[in-house]
């Protein structure tokens, strides 16, 4: 494979599937902090 | 009548990804992306997701929490001028259904197939002659085809089956099995894919960028057309998913997440499909661009062709292949199904099963007309005109309604604030008030100018004008005359749900 090649599968890579790592990652730790907040209460 | 509801968050997103995850996924957006400046698409791609495809996603959320009903009872709710287009995307809905589930029966005879590789030698001759026995003349339509008619009953059995239990207890149980079984199943043949001798040359085809491209119209309107088609958007199921939402649910990381994970698997698809392309092309001893294909040719003739190929295994890799396309498709067919089954049950006051056998029943009567011998010119055609001319101009005039008839955007934009994570703002409303009907808007003019001055695939303008026009025409006056029948008073007499109202359960 060339190398721009390489460079644009890894930015895809890197994007996408970190774009959905994060916002499932961010619904996880939002979703622990209510019920955390709920046990407190 | 009490709203049936999601058991938990992550049914709601497994559900809405499932949705759409599709075939287009699979057969479409690798060859779109090849086709479009290979590795430089992926920057129309990624703006076409951030400026369109995720705030629609969002606008639909909110619709459909806020107002809490099916798409044409959410848009009466919203304005009684607009419950037409939810109608329209009822009628569109159902069109789509009725040859998608027939493609899910292909999928499903080629699952069966796969055992023992028994398309041959010659994949094409034993898809369009042996198994569809489709004519040379496109448009004849002559005799049902048995060996598409089974498993399409099949399907519609199992479709119905998940209709009937609802929810919670049909669709979001189903898609927690199918979703995962469907990224290990096609997580297995990409894996497989890229140690296939000449992978990296089908992946060299698809990334190599060609930034020339990106002066070009053309790409950037087929980015967008890639994401909108996607992520079943406009074509009512967003909007009925999440009016099954609890009061204090999340939206819009919900619709990160559903985007970016139908992005993720598109991504993955392109990997998989473009690996096992550069394989074929390298034992064929010829250049990745003559063997690459899309849509059905590619699912069909291509990768049978593909598995013939390989060294080792073939049969389990063709279970592995159209399994996938099965598990992909009728989790987007249970999603559109639910449209029409919850529009009927809201206008109708209809019990589940009883809309659910009205409905479905009466979509898979007509996708028989998909099973004959002529079904695939028919499917092809309808296809394309219920795509161009019913989902973008429906999605058009859902959003020119809502942001500059109704001007509600502000409105729903406080809502999915009060209850998300993540908070929306101008950048949102811009997207959707001025981008989003700019880019639909030069589609639809771009699909009517090159439709009627070109035709479609050379097809006798019979056809076209049954199977394509009439097809997208019959979706629109449905919407319109459903829409003058009264609703129950009490349906729509539901203060809470006024949207200019303040929400009292947050």
């Amino acid at each position: 494979m060339e190398g721009s090649s390489v460079v644009m599968m890894v930015i895809g890579m890197v994007v996408i599937w970190g774009g959905l790592v994060a916002s499932v990652g961010y619904a996880i730790r939002t979703g622990r902090q209510a019920r955390k907040a709920d046990t407190d209460r | 009548m009490h709203r049936e509801e999601w058991g938990s968050r992550w049914g709601f997103i497994l559900a809405a990804v499932g949705s759409a995850i599709g075939l287009g996924n699979i057969w479409r957006f690798p060859y779109i992306a090849f086709d479009n400046g290979g590795g430089a698409f992926f920057l129309p791609y990624l703006f076409a997701l951030l400026t369109a495809g995720l705030p629609l996603l969002i606008l639909e959320y909110t619709l459909g929490h806020r107002l809490r009903g099916s798409a044409p009872l959410t848009l009466r709710r919203l304005s009684k001028k607009t419950e037409w287009i939810g109608w329209w995307q009822v009628g569109i809905g159902f069109i789509i259904s009725s040859y998608y589930a027939v493609v899910l029966a292909w999928a499903a005879a080629y699952t069966y197939y796969s055992v023992g590789t028994q398309w041959g030698d010659n994949p094409e001759q034993f898809f369009l002659g042996s198994f569809l026995q489709a004519p040379d003349t496109p448009g004849d339509v002559n005799t049902i085809v048995p060996a598409v008619l089974i498993p399409l009953i099949l399907i519609w059995v199992v479709t119905l089956v998940i209709g009937v239990r609802g929810v919670k207890r049909g669709i979001e149980t189903a898609t927690k099995v199918m979703i995962p079984l469907l990224v290990v199943t096609f997580g297995a043949l990409v894996l497989r894919a890229v140690t296939l001798p000449g992978a990296t040359a089908g992946l060299d085809s698809l990334f190599r960028p060609d930034f020339g491209a990106l002066t070009d119209g053309a790409v950037w309107t087929a980015a967008y057309g890639q994401i909108f088609f996607s992520l079943s958007i406009a074509f009512a199921i967003m909007i009925t998913y999440s009016s099954y939402l609890p009061r204090s649910s999340d939206l819009t990381n919900n619709a990160l997440i559903a985007g970016f994970a139908n992005s993720s698997f598109e991504l993955l698809a392109g990997i998989g499909v473009f690996a096992a392309i550069g394989f074929m092309a390298s034992s064929q001893g010829v250049a990745v661009d003559e063997v690459a294909q899309q849509g059905v040719l590619l699912a069909f003739v291509a990768f049978p062709q593909i598995i013939n190929t390989f060294p080792a295994l073939n049969s389990l890799f063709g279970v592995l292949f159209f399994g996938s396309l099965v598990l992909a498709g009728l989790s987007s067919l249970i999603s559109i199904v639910e449209v029409y089954v919850s529009a009927l049950r809201d206008k109708f006051g209809l019990e589940r099963t009883t809309a659910v056998l009205v409905g479905g029943g009466a979509c898979a009567l007509v996708s028989v007309l998909y099973a004959t011998d002529g079904g695939l010119f028919l499917l092809d055609t309808a296809d394309s005109f219920i795509n161009n001319f019913g989902i973008v101009l429906a999605g058009l005039a859902e959003v020119v309604a809502v942001a500059w008839f109704l001007r509600r955007l502000g409105v729903l934009q406080r809502h999915a604030n009060r209850v998300s994570d993540v908070t929306i703002g101008w950048g949102w409303r811009i997207s959707l008030a001025v981008i989003t009907p700019l880019v639909l808007g030069y589609m639809t003019f771009d699909n009517f100018r090159t439709t009627i001055t070109q035709g479609y695939e050379d097809y006798p303008t019979g056809l076209l004008l049954i199977a394509g026009w009439g097809a997208a025409l019959v979706a629109l006056i449905f919407g319109i005359v459903v829409s003058l029948r009264r609703w129950d008073p009490e349906v729509l007499d539901f203060d809470t749900h006024t949207l200019d109202r303040e929400e009292v359960h947050t």
